[in-house]
């Protein structure tokens, strides 16, 4: 390489103002301005319009948090709570059979006709799993190895039972459009304690998801608080790459020029804007450093990799279609790894995303493909949080939209009953970490998991406890639009003491 | 302390405060405070303790008493109001004794108030008025003791006009024609010129875009795309150039199909109202999803032209406005009876000559291939007669052709399961039934038929004593009967085929004979549970039968899990081919051949040649394929909103849920504005909505319009809350402006370019946007407008800027939507990979960004990540964030570095003496000014730090050029326009 004059280093705020000021705003009166300065070389000041007032500065939360980040892992299309954490041996019994119709009478289904509908059996072995006896099917083996760290859920229900309005539902609180997502209020309520990378990161594995990118949109809150997504082909984040050809050091130097003649302009203006804009290049010129640095696994040990399953075949047996997004396995296998390095980088909120869960026919294969994609590396990347300390204040969650219905589905015109609906009545979810329990199971649904028996969850339940652990009272965190304090709890929404350790 | 004492003591306290001196008042100080505090438990909705705080009667009930400052103001935690959240501060308390102590008047909301028609008031300073709107402004500031901003200077105004009115901008030409246009007319020709351009519709249908929502997909799971949503787009942009007024484009919009021979153009308006989302998830209840649209249409509408927060109404009463849940309904009521439609538009002339032609070209091919068929039809009339005489004769004497079994006896392979043999040789199923594979058994006598023995029937029967009614045994009633074995006295039959008069789809009859035996194989019945069916197994040589023969049948039964028969019969078959030809061939066969007219000849000919006959089926086949290839005549399917022609009933639906109707309402306005007088009084339309919002009596709208105007060309509105007029609203700065400003809209004959014309006519607009350091403290968020503000402009500007900066934007205005480029893998991650987005070539590539695809659940990130609403709801402000998202995007994406590559050779191509002079009128491109001496410096330092790199790195340079050949001097100038087209001058209003 030749010998420049442009000396690649890493950008220090202070160094580049001061160079700055000296060479091309030494004739100026004022310099930059005492209030943008400030602001500038604020550590947090770096996105927002003036100081105090940028919206991902870190803020207070209401009470002392136990939790810091989370991980989302968001198992979109609902997978069957009945087949993996939900025990129900008198499927088996009751199988062929229809239900009373005490049971069905008022309930909607998809695509199930009641008249026809009967028990479907379930082809699982259960087993109990660590001090705590908590129960999974054998389509989990290495999250079962995790059962003591694990506070499972298994009373969740919905009000929602189409996929989009339940996602979003689960994401923002209502299966309405326009509201914001957990990720976004919480990055909203805390601020963000990365400097050079997004508070809100969305990694998505496989096919599509019903709710494509709303299900990290930032509703009414400024798109500020909205979700980027990590792509796990090309550059990690669009638009990353410098264009081909153009260098490092070129773009550190028309950086500094654009910044420079900002300055002047903001000279001219007296806008805090110009100086907020000017702070925005230098993150994009931070992210394009240090995400490249975070997807870069190369100092990771054989041990982690293996762990995760990095560069394990994709199982066999997969839906039609899904090779065409690459191999999926190891994806997501990838996506549980990044997720531990985004949160040991202070990212507030991870959601990984895989989709489909939505099993309405075949459901024993492709429930034990897709569990087969994610068991592993999600034992892995619980197992790693904690081995590295990061588990106390990283809270991880599985979840979806609904569950699954204990009736098998007899779409018409379909030949066989191999699969289940959506059923939102009851379903299950589990946590680890963040403060929560571990090796409790809570919340208990009837003999064949259609109903909740006892204590019920509602997913505005899950929420204001979730925030509880991010130090956050859910009816103190609103946000006002078209004359009302929204919340991520809506109207509702209560702390469940029972789960908090 | 006593707890009586307690609450008594602070409020002793406060209670004794001086009074401030001054009337209270109470729009701007006691209404909104009451709407934050007090009215989510005391409003039009609850009325905690019986208290209700936002009418002048039952307040004053309350306030007869000391109750109501006593609970503001203790510190007992029981007692204390608002029991939760902040308290009421000194000075609100003491406002609020004050305006108890001056009898607690209340007025009516100002926003429902009718328009006030004040003149506008005197200032000191005349000379700084260019119109009324001055007047309000001068007035205020005067009072503040702030003297207004300068004037911008010119190049700053033309390249404000340019960004306001058309989103694009000046040519240096252009900047210095108006900088040196020493008319005093100059402003005014400029502005009508840009109103003139066919740009300022584009510019100003977009805002419009937003209210409506408009998209190019169904949004939801599915999210199929919609291939003609633009036409409402152009309509949209139409409507704007021509100057549609306000109060017909809210008629067509709202009520396009109900106006008096409505025109194509009319009914295309009313898709404002078919932007709402369609859910075609499976398994969805279509009456949920209609219902959603109307609350969404119920909803927009009142956002948009009332501001007012409908949705809360649609689940109670609203907690802060006074709409009741039952008026929101009688909204409702208005769109319930618009039912969505759809209507051919006119075909394009080009596409109709594609389709001629190929019209053509088949009905050449067609006639070919009759004729072909007419011959082989000749040649083939011997072996029609042939087999006619032998069908029909066959048919005759087959009329009674099925005949019961002799000493029927039956057994299953599982013992528990007990066959027993009824009359005619049915045989019932009882006793266990296994998960298993099971098969039945059946063995009988023959007796001495005449004809031969052509086959078997079986019968698969319902029964009310089996599940679902039958013919199976497991609960839905189906059955799944794998394979049939017979033997005659021991000796195998073999079969020739068999057919059912109904088969489940991939379970046909035909599998009943072809040897396999694996579960997945075999004859059923699904959905067709519940009834008689049977099969018909023909054999390959018929049998003539004597008395006393065995016959033995195994009706094997693979499948399992309880899908076997419950009750069946089996029969031997005389006669040909019985029921195996369509039935209205049969019925024809059945006839005596003389009966059969030329007509039913003529049919059965076609059978026979069509079916039977092997050259002819070939040949009928190739008609068929031809057939289907028939080129289809071009239709494009417009959704639109139209009248029901049997009224629907509308009721409240409690908590909003679709399946929990309560009392019947009809259509009727909110309480709080004037009534919505009908053309039917009996039954009020979405005409008489349209009508009633635009009518003179109406104070909402005009307010809301203008306010939507305002913020467009001053980055805020006078009433910042833009979609909320209600109590919880804010209260305007400037409501005499406001109202003048409203009716002044509807004095200009609700003309929008006349009323852009009177705000961009103002001294108040044409002040410079230069932060003012006296007034950080007076007026941080300059609501007083002692200068204009500046803003980033939107997501599609910005492209459009940078594309118009480097020449490469079409100026093509409406059409289809375009594709420009967006990696693959993000239009992806809509459901089911169902979307392939193709990236737009040639001049479509580099279109305005409003014409970009806008898919609901992927939309393109160039859009999002610059604020672009995400058009699931209406939005009647966008946000306007600065993040690093934006900052990579203006500096990577392909659009912009294809921008600066045709940028940096523009600069090269013009005229200039050198470098610096390159840069300088590569800087006025950008900022439309002429550039400093230190701006130009600091850019050719850019360019010199960048030609030496490339010139050490040849190779490089011809990547970033995508040129064929290394060219430095060009890589170094494709860096700098690409940073000169990130500068925030460009994107910014100013």
């Amino acid at each position: 390489m030749n010998k420049k004059p442009f000396i690649h280093r890493d950008f220090d705020l202070e160094t580049e103002l001061n160079h700055s000021r000296r060479s091309f705003l030494s004739t100026s009166a004022s310099g930059l301005g005492g209030l943008a300065l400030a602001n500038l070389l604020q550590r947090d000041g770096l996105l927002g319009a003036s100081p105090g007032n940028h919206p991902l500065a870190l803020k207070k939360p209401h009470f002392e948090a136990k939790a810091k980040s989370c991980i989302f892992i968001f198992m979109a299309g609902a997978p069957s709570h009945i087949d993996l954490f939900d025990p129900k041996p008198k499927l088996n019994e009751l199988d062929g059979q229809p239900l009373p119709e005490s049971l069905t009478k008022n309930v909607r289904f998809a695509f199930i006709k009641k008249e026809t509908a009967t028990v479907m059996g379930c082809n699982r072995i259960f087993k109990k799993h660590g001090e705590s006896g908590m129960e999974f099917s054998d389509l989990t083996p290495h999250i079962a190895t995790c059962a003591d760290d694990l506070l499972m859920i298994r009373s969740l229900h919905s009000e929602q039972f189409n996929h989009h309005p339940g996602q979003l539902m689960m994401q923002c609180g209502r299966g309405v459009f326009g509201l914001p997502v957990m990720g976004s209020w919480i990055n909203y309520g805390l601020g963000s304690e990365s400097e050079n990378l997004p508070g809100y990161v969305v990694l998505t594995s496989g096919r599509g998801s019903s709710g494509g990118t709303t299900l990290w949109q930032s509703g009414f809150l400024p798109s500020t608080y909205a979700g980027v997504l990590f792509r796990d082909q090309g550059e990690p984040v669009l638009n990353l790459s410098n264009p081909p050809g153009l260098p490092p050091e070129l773009q550190r130097a028309g950086l500094d020029a654009l910044r420079d003649v900002n300055q002047i302009h903001y000279e001219r203006m007296r806008d805090g804007e110009i100086a907020s804009r000017i702070a925005s290049y230098e993150l994009a010129y931070r992210m394009q450093t240090a995400a490249p640095e975070l997807i870069d696994l190369s100092k990771e040990s054989k041990a982690t990799l293996d762990a995760y399953g990095i560069d394990r075949p994709d199982p066999p047996n997969g839906e039609r279609g899904r090779a065409a997004s690459g191999n999926t396995a190891q994806s997501f296998s990838r996506n549980c790894l990044l997720a531990r390095r985004l949160v040991e980088r202070g990212v507030r909120f991870v959601n990984i995303i895989y989709a489909s869960w939505d099993h309405h026919s075949n459901i024993d294969k492709e429930i034990a493909y897709n569990s087969t994609v994610v068991d592993q590396p999600i034992a892995a990347l619980i197992k790693d949080l904690k081995e590295r300390g990061l588990l106390d204040d990283t809270l991880v969650v599985w979840g979806s939209e609904f569950g699954r219905t204990p009736l098998g589905e007899n779409r018409g015109g379909s030949s066989k009953v191999t699969g289940r609906d959506h059923h939102p009545f009851c379903f299950s979810m589990f946590m680890a970490g963040g403060g929560f329990k571990g090796g409790l199971t809570y919340g208990k649904t009837d003999d064949i998991g259609w109903g909740i028996e006892e204590n019920p969850v509602s997913i505005n339940d899950f929420h204001a406890t979730l925030l509880h652990q991010f130090g956050i009272d859910h009816e103190q965190l609103t946000y006002r639009f078209q004359g009302r304090d929204f919340r991520l709890t809506d109207v509702a929404g209560r702390v469940i003491p029972q789960w908090i350790a | 302390m006593n707890p009586r004492l307690s609450w008594i003591l602070p409020f002793l306290i406060y209670y004794f405060l001086p009074v401030q001196g001054g009337d209270v008042d109470f729009s701007a100080q006691i209404r909104p405070l009451l709407a934050e505090k007090c009215l989510e438990c005391h409003g039009p909705d609850k009325q905690k303790g019986d208290l209700r705080l936002d009418d002048s009667e039952s307040t004053h009930r309350a306030l007869s008493g000391d109750e109501l400052l006593v609970r503001i103001t203790t510190d007992d935690p029981e007692m204390r109001m608002p029991p939760k959240g902040p308290r009421l501060g000194e000075k609100e308390v003491a406002t609020l004794r004050q305006w108890i102590a001056e009898g607690a008047r209340f007025e009516p909301h100002w926003a429902y108030a009718p328009l006030n028609q004040d003149p506008p008031p005197t200032v000191k300073h005349e000379e700084w008025v260019q119109n009324p709107i001055d007047r309000y402004i001068l007035a205020r500031l005067e009072k503040e003791g702030i003297a207004p901003s300068p004037a911008a200077n010119r190049s700053t105004l033309i390249k404000r006009l340019y960004y306001d009115l058309t989103g694009l901008p000046p040519s240096p030409e252009e900047v210095d024609a108006f900088v040196n246009n020493p008319s005093s007319q100059a402003y005014s020709e400029l502005v009508d010129k840009l109103l003139a351009s066919p740009h300022y519709g584009e510019r100003w249908a977009r805002h419009w875009l937003d209210k409506a929502r408009y998209a190019d997909s169904d949004g939801y799971e599915k999210d199929n795309p919609r291939p003609q949503a633009w036409h409402y787009r152009d309509w949209v942009i139409r409507a704007l150039n021509e100057d549609m007024p306000m109060d017909q484009f809210t008629l067509e919009q709202l009520a396009g199909d109900l106006l008096p021979g409505a025109t194509s153009d009319q009914k295309i308006a009313t898709a404002f109202h078919r932007q709402t989302l369609t859910n075609t998830e499976g398994g969805t209840d279509k009456e949920e999803f209609r219902t959603e649209a109307v609350f969404d249409r119920t909803e927009t509408t009142g956002t948009i032209w009332l501001g007012l927060t409908m949705n809360c109404a649609r689940c109670h009463n609203h907690k802060y406005d006074s709409i009741l849940q039952a008026e929101y309904y009688q909204l409702f009521d208005f769109f319930n009876n618009g039912d969505e439609t759809n209507f051919n538009l006119p075909v394009p002339e080009e596409a109709m000559v594609t389709y001629r032609a190929a019209k053509e070209k088949h009905e050449a091919k067609e006639k070919a291939l009759a004729l072909r068929i007419e011959k082989a039809q000749n040649e083939v009339e011997g072996s029609f007669k042939a087999w006619l005489a032998d069908r029909s004769a066959s048919a005759e004497g087959a009329a009674s052709a099925f005949h019961d079994l002799q000493k029927t006896a039956a057994i299953a392979s599982d013992t528990d399961v007990a066959l027993s043999v009824a009359a005619q040789g049915i045989v019932q199923v009882g006793g266990a039934n296994p998960e298993g594979p099971l098969h039945y058994l059946v063995t009988a006598t023959t007796s001495t038929l005449t004809q031969p023995v052509t086959g078997l029937r079986i019968d698969a029967l319902s029964d009310s004593s089996l599940p679902a009614m039958g013919p199976g045994r497991v609960a839905h009633g189906n059955f799944v009967l794998t394979e049939v074995e017979a033997s005659l006295d021991g000796k195998s039959l073999e079969w020739a085929g068999a057919m059912a008069d109904f088969s489940q789809d991939g379970w046909e009859a035909s599998q009943l004979v072809d040897g396999k035996q694996d579960v997945k194989n075999g004859w059923a019945v699904a959905p067709q549970m519940g009834r008689d069916h049977y099969a018909i197994l023909k054999l390959k040589t018929p049998l003539v039968l004597s008395e006393g023969q065995n016959l033995s049948v195994k009706l094997i039964q693979n499948y399992g899990q309880q899908h076997a028969l419950g009750k069946f019969r089996i029969r031997l078959m005389t006669g040909h081919h019985q029921g195996d030809q369509p039935e209205a061939i049969e019925n024809l066969l059945s006839k005596p051949q003389k009966k059969l007219d030329e007509k039913e000849m003529a049919k059965l000919r076609d059978h026979f040649f069509g079916t039977v006959h092997v050259a002819g089926r070939k040949l009928d086949e190739e008609r068929d394929k031809l057939k289907k290839s028939a080129p289809k005549e071009p239709v494009t399917a417009f959704g639109i909103i139209t009248q029901r022609p049997s009224p629907r009933e509308t009721h409240l639906l409690e908590r909003g849920n679709f399946l929990s109707p309560a009392e019947r309402v009809s259509a009727a306005g909110p309480s709080v504005l004037p009534q919505v007088q009908g053309r039917n009084p009996e039954r009020l339309d979405r005409l008489d909505l349209a009508r009633w919002l635009m009518s003179p009596e109406n104070p909402l709208p005009p307010r809301v319009l203008a306010n939507q105007m305002w913020e467009k060309l001053f980055g805020h509105g006078l009433v910042r809350t833009l979609n909320d007029f209600g109590v919880r609203g804010e209260v305007p700065e400037y409501p005499e402006l406001l109202d003048w400003l409203g009716t002044e809209y509807r004095r200009l004959g609700w003309s929008r370019k006349a009323l852009i014309r009177t705000l961009v006519h103002s001294a108040t607009y044409q002040q410079a946007s230069v932060h003012r350091e006296e007034l950080a403290e007076l007026d941080p968020e300059n609501r007083f407008y002692g200068r204009q503000n500046r803003f980033r402009v939107e997501a599609e500007i910005t492209r459009d800027l940078c594309l118009s900066i480097a020449g490469l934007l079409s100026p093509k205005i409406g059409g289809p939507s375009v594709f420009p480029p967006m990696p693959p893998e993000i239009a992806a991650l809509s459901y089911a990979n169902n979307f392939k987005w193709v990236n737009s070539q040639g001049e479509n590539r580099y279109r305005r960004g409003m014409y970009t695809f806008f898919k609901r659940t992927s939309p393109h990130p160039n859009l999002i990540t610059f604020d672009c609403p995400d058009s699931n709801t209406t939005n009647v402000k966008r946000s306007t964030s600065n993040t690093p998202l934006q900052a990579l995007t203006m500096l990577n994406n392909e659009v912009y570095i294809e921008a600066a590559r045709a940028f940096a050779d523009r600069i090269l191509k013009c005229e200039a003496e050198d470098d610096r002079q390159r840069i300088h009128h590569a800087l006025r491109l950008c900022i439309a000014r002429h550039p400093g001496a230190t701006e130009v410096d600091r850019f050719s330092h850019l360019l010199k730090e960048s030609r030496e790199w490339f010139e050490k790195n040849p190779q490089a340079s011809q990547e970033l050029t995508g040129k064929s050949e290394p060219d430095p001097r060009l890589a170094a100038w494709v860096a700098v326009a690409r940073i000169a087209l990130n500068l925030d001058e460009l994107m910014t209003r100013e």
